[in-house]
């Protein structure tokens, strides 16, 4: 039960953050990409902003457990392989495209009207169809 | 002072901290990265079937929390596309990408930035990359979006 309710108010703030933060308008985002249009600064602040309060969280962790018990995850290996690389590049293609990554997309559902039910519905398919895309990749160019 | 410096920056960086701090209640608590589309996508693909009730409860949180802040801010408009087709595509690319390179802005960025992990900050400068050039072409030279 406190593993939920932890993960519910952690779930909140990060809905109220991306909220009051802009991150859930679109064009704040697509005007951070828009290095040759009207730029737009805000993203930046938001990261950062977001990157303080998290360096402090992992500083804390060590030596120590969390909260509801168990450990914290260890690093992930170093390694920048191939599904990183075109992970991302497909990734930030859709972001731009629509001005939304998965947070923001679950943020607005209740406010934003139907084209972000269409975003959600249609990322959604792409997260069911990631494995056999994976799979596929494999296929294709066995990973180094 | 603080008036010279633009609005949306000031609550671009409240906003930001209240993120962080999610991810830090996230992680101080339940030991969990938070990032989105890996919550996401567990439920999706199967893969978080372990820790099926905390995803869901984070999920809550997030879509509930700016029900409850909207009234404070008036009209608010996302300004989303009403391009069915872009709207797909994104949601696929978006979908596809975040699960391939396992990880998005939140857990890549966010997450990973803050623990000076290389990978995070790998994905982070390609997906800014790609967004950026993908609103060059789809703006600018297309006229798209």
């Amino acid at each position: 039960m406190q593993r939920m309710i932890l993960a519910f108010v952690a779930g909140g703030l990060f809905g109220a953050g991306l909220f009051i933060s802009g991150m859930t308008d679109t064009t704040k985002v697509q005007g951070w990409l828009d290095v040759f249009g009207n730029w737009d600064p805000t993203l930046a602040f938001v990261m950062g902003g977001a990157i303080l309060p998290m360096a402090v969280a992992w500083r804390v962790t060590k030596g120590r457990s969390p909260m509801v018990g168990g450990s914290f995850p260890t690093p992930p290996e170093p390694k920048i392989g191939r599904n990183l690389v075109l992970g991302s590049v497909l990734f930030g293609a859709g972001w731009g495209l629509a001005g939304l990554c998965p947070g923001p997309s679950v943020a607005s559902l209740s406010y934003g009207g139907w084209p972000h039910w269409v975003f959600f519905a249609a990322m959604l398919s792409g997260m069911a169809l990631a494995p056999m895309a994976r799979a596929q990749l494999d296929r294709a160019v066995p990973a180094e | 002072m603080l008036s010279s410096i633009p609005s949306d920056w000031l609550f671009g960086l409240g906003g930001g901290l209240l993120i962080g701090l999610g991810g830090a209640v996230f992680l101080l608590g339940n030991g969990r990265i938070m990032g989105a589309s890996g919550i996401i996508g567990g439920l999706v693909d199967g893969s978080g079937k372990g820790n099926l009730g905390e995803r869901i409860a984070f999920l809550l949180g997030v879509f509930l929390l700016p029900i409850l802040i909207y009234p404070l801010f008036g009209e608010v408009d996302t300004h989303a596309s009403g391009n069915l087709a872009v709207l797909i595509a994104a949601g696929l690319l978006v979908g596809v990408g975040t699960r391939i390179a396992n990880g998005c802005t939140s857990g890549h960025g966010v997450c990973g930035i803050s623990r000076l992990s290389l990978r995070g900050m790998v994905a982070t400068v390609f997906y800014i990359m790609a967004g950026g050039l993908t609103v060059v072409l789809f703006r600018h030279i297309l006229g798209v979006i």
